[in-house]
């Protein structure tokens, strides 16, 4: 008993449980365990997969932000827009990442600057953003005038599609500038004791400023592989989304209180949700049962996470 | 007149402190006695025990001959024994009589008797002379305002005992006179009040009789105040032999490293100058809330300044963050390691080259052959006791905390000055003179070093020349062949007739 908790709530206990989930549902779900599923899988998961890198560095901080999900459907249709405009794929392109830059860097000055709760501010973004998005396009798809676009998402490299590619690239990076580089460690200090940081040196306002400016970014990336995969710009795309980009990133031993991560339990994390809802569609089970499903994995993430927290408080 | 308040023999220990040992001493019913000592001496803690929030180890306490016994601090309020503490404990949000009510508000079924929640607390304010509208919110009240109220609470539900724990610490001289009135008038009620004060002036004014603690033991009970001095209790709480454990050797000093001019912020509104040389281990003593850290946090940049300047060996440090503090070789070791000082959750090795790294991590990319090259050293060096660098510092004990901040600091190349706020607080013996050796080799090597501590006998013990802070301002300065503890216990004693001019944040402890 004891050794299977250990095993469960050590470092290594989700991949345990990803691990056994994976090898269950090969073998009971039909059609699961395929080229053609796994990518589609995959595929499913860019998203979530994508912005969860660096919603990963917001809770590391202790920070939190809900407007991911408005801040990807507002710079996925500022991108069609754009280039439809111009013409250009490549301005488009600047333009979302730019505005989604943008809303990070106003979260990040609000909450690092003007020492504002980050869930209030976030929630003031996520409906002035979404709210953006609705007024620029009048509430209405914009469609893509250059087939062009829709490449980013059709096109493949080794068989496997770009966004995969994109958000594989995406994982390296972040991994390595959480686990390699000074900007990782300044961010998991913050989290584990942000004034005891501050007096060691760290300059905490600049730190969660460029942690919101990424997560703005990110967004902008996922924004833009949003829209060609869906060929248009939706104002009403990617709802909810910051709701499953915390629960993979908690699911993946994000701590909610700060200063613990790591990339590859995101990773697990993300998967863990892309495989539920793949098997939920395999299995033909009706889509208003899959909030259900997501809201429960939410709760036992969050569970699990407490049980972790004071299994290794009772070892210290 | 019949002894009504009485401890027998109260003992209370907690790991590596013996807070009380043996303490006994009894108060007569309608007196008001005071409870002297130094910061450490024990009076918290007997007045924790008192109120129910801890439970003393050994010894009894009794109230009009009977044993008390309580579990919480619920039981002793329903003994009638109430603690008015520092923080005091209102609601700001609720109406004065709301405060007052708390916990037993007068209602049928739910619905709240309004005209008895103002009325009886309307009379009972009048009774005591406490000018205070009752339907007035907390919020809206002065601090010596919401010090009655403390008190009315405990008059409300009858309290036999009142301790009060430096009550005027943070009012004006005129809101305390209204305070010592009021404490008048309950002792004229048959009321006793235990008062703990580090202030002298208010002991004489209002006490019948005091008793001193001393590291934990009674050191001295006067049953009649009218046959002490001043000078007498000085000794007392002062008088005691001081071991060797420190070490101190003389050492060769150079020129002036730190110059600090005009230094001041909000919550140290009056400037401060002085100056250290190199080699030279500088003190900083006071009681708590005189500005200490105040002023290492300032010199730090840790709280922004409104004036003055502070320069390492004659050029200005502009520092308005800590980060600009390091890189101008200024560091502090935080008065409260684990709030301010560790990062809890990481490793040694990762509290260690948090600052540090960045001298070896080119364009922000780690060089973890470095970092635990870095680590390994000051383990070693600094005798950090510990399994391995991995270790989460949390798991540390405090001596090795506090070592381990000093290796974050050490591992800084051409750190200058270093600011130590409470060396060893929470640190065993052993780690203590640990830490101490640490500070004469960095002395030795030409940093100027300041050590805050509220420890009279560390800071006579280690330093060469020490600052008596009080009430925010510079009150005397200290050579070491002129050390002298009734000296510099005096002079960080606060008279209470001048504070009046002080605003009241500056009091106020942080």
């Amino acid at each position: 008993m004891t050794s299977l908790k250990k095993l469960l709530l050590g470092e290594q206990g989700l991949v345990v449980i990803f691990a056994l989930a994976f090898a269950i549902v090969s073998l009971t779900v039909p059609n699961f365990l395929t080229e053609r599923n796994m990518l589609g899988l995959l595929q499913s998961v860019v998203t979530i997969g994508i912005v969860a890198c660096t919603m990963m560095f917001c809770l590391a901080s202790r920070d939190f932000d809900l407007s991911v999900g408005s801040t990807v459907a507002f710079s996925g249709m500022v991108a069609v827009m754009a280039s439809n405009a111009t013409g250009s794929i490549v301005l488009g392109l600047l333009a979302a990442l730019v505005c989604g830059s943008f809303v990070g860097l106003v979260n990040g000055v609000v909450i690092a600057r003007f020492r504002i709760n980050a869930l209030i501010t976030t929630l003031a973004t996520m409906q002035i953003v979404r709210g953006l998005a609705l007024i620029s396009s009048d509430g209405r798809a914009v469609g893509i005038n250059d087939p062009g676009f829709y490449q980013l998402a059709l096109s493949k490299f080794l068989g496997v599609p770009t966004p995969i590619w994109v958000m594989g690239i995406l994982f390296v990076a972040f991994g390595f500038l959480l686990n390699r580089t000074v900007f990782g460690k300044n961010t998991l200090a913050i989290g584990g004791n942000p004034e005891a940081s501050r007096l060691a040196g760290v300059n905490v306002v600049r730190m969660r400023i460029w942690i919101f400016m990424l997560q703005g970014l990110v967004c902008g990336i996922a924004g833009v592989l949003l829209a060609s995969r869906i060929t248009s710009g939706q104002p009403n795309a990617a709802t909810g989304l910051e709701l499953s980009v915390i629960s993979a990133c908690v699911l993946g031993g994000v701590s909610l209180a700060g200063g613990r991560a790591a990339m590859a339990g995101v990773i697990v994390g993300v998967l863990i949700m892309g495989i539920a809802e793949n098997v939920m569609n395999l299995l033909n089970i009706q889509a208003f049962y899959q909030y259900v499903v997501r809201g429960l994995i939410l709760l036992l993430a969050v569970l699990l996470d407490n049980l972790r927290s004071v299994a290794a408080g009772r070892r210290g | 007149m019949q002894d009504f308040l009485e401890f027998k023999a109260i003992s209370k220990g907690y790991p590596g402190v013996q807070a009380l040992s043996d303490v006994s001493f009894s108060v007569r019913k309608g007196t008001v006695h005071g409870l002297m000592g130094e910061n450490g001496a024990g009076k918290s803690t007997l007045i924790r025990i008192l109120s129910g929030d801890q439970a003393a180890d050994a010894g009894e306490i009794r109230i009009a001959g009977e044993q008390q016994v309580y579990k919480s601090v619920r039981d002793a309020f329903q003994a009638g024994v109430i603690v008015i503490h520092q923080e005091l404990q209102l609601v700001a949000e609720l109406t004065v009589a709301e405060n007052l009510w708390l916990g037993r508000f007068p209602a049928r079924a739910g619905v709240l008797n309004r005209r008895k929640l103002i009325g009886v607390v309307a009379e009972k304010l009048t009774e005591m002379g406490i000018e205070v509208d009752p339907a007035a919110k907390v919020a809206s009240l002065s601090i010596g305002e919401r010090q009655m109220v403390e008190i009315a609470k405990a008059v409300m539900v009858d309290a036999r005992v009142i301790a009060l724990d430096e009550p005027t610490s943070s009012l004006s001289s005129r809101e305390s006179e209204i305070l010592f009135s009021l404490i008048d008038r309950l002792r004229a009620n048959g009321t006793v009040i235990l008062y703990v004060s580090h202030r002298l002036d208010e002991i004489f004014r209002l006490c019948d009789s005091l008793s001193v603690l001393r590291d934990g033991k009674l050191a001295a009970h006067h049953p009649d105040i009218s046959e002490v001095t001043r000078d007498q209790i000085i000794a007392e709480m002062v008088g005691r032999e001081i071991a060797n454990i420190w070490g101190w050797r003389s050492r060769p000093l150079g020129a002036t490293r730190l110059q600090v001019d005009n230094l001041a912020g909000p919550k140290l509104p009056q400037p401060i100058n002085f100056s250290v040389r190199k080699g030279e281990i500088l003190g900083f003593f006071g009681l708590i809330g005189a500005g200490r850290s105040e002023m290492a946090r300032l010199l730090y940049g840790a709280d922004s300044r409104t004036q003055g300047t502070v320069a390492v060996d004659g050029e200005t440090v502009t520092a308005d963050s800590p980060a600009h503090s390091i890189r101008a070789g200024v560091v502090l070791c935080p008065e409260d390691r684990k709030l301010d000082g560790i990062i809890q959750g990481r490793s040694i090795e990762e509290n260690m080259a948090i600052s540090s790294r960045r001298h070896f991590s080119p364009f922000g990319i780690l060089n973890p052959k470095k970092e635990v090259e870095l680590a390994e050293t000051f383990i070693a060096k600094l005798r950090v006791r510990t399994p391995s660098r991995k270790q989460d510092i949390i798991n540390l004990s405090g001596g090795n905390q506090q070592k381990v901040i000093l290796g974050r600091w050490l591992s800084e190349q051409g750190v200058k000055v270093l600011l130590i706020d409470e060396p060893t607080r929470g640190i065993d013996v052993g780690a203590k003179s640990e830490i101490y050796e640490i500070l004469y080799d960095l002395a030795a090597q030409g940093m100027a070093i300041i050590v805050i501590s509220s420890e009279l006998p560390e800071i006579m013990g280690i330093t060469d020349r020490i600052i008596v802070m009080c009430e925010g301002r510079m009150a005397a300065e200290i050579e070491r062949p002129d050390f002298d503890e009734r000296r510099i216990l005096a002079a960080a004693l606060p008279d209470v007739s001048n504070v009046a001019e002080l605003p009241l944040q500056q009091v106020q402890s942080r």
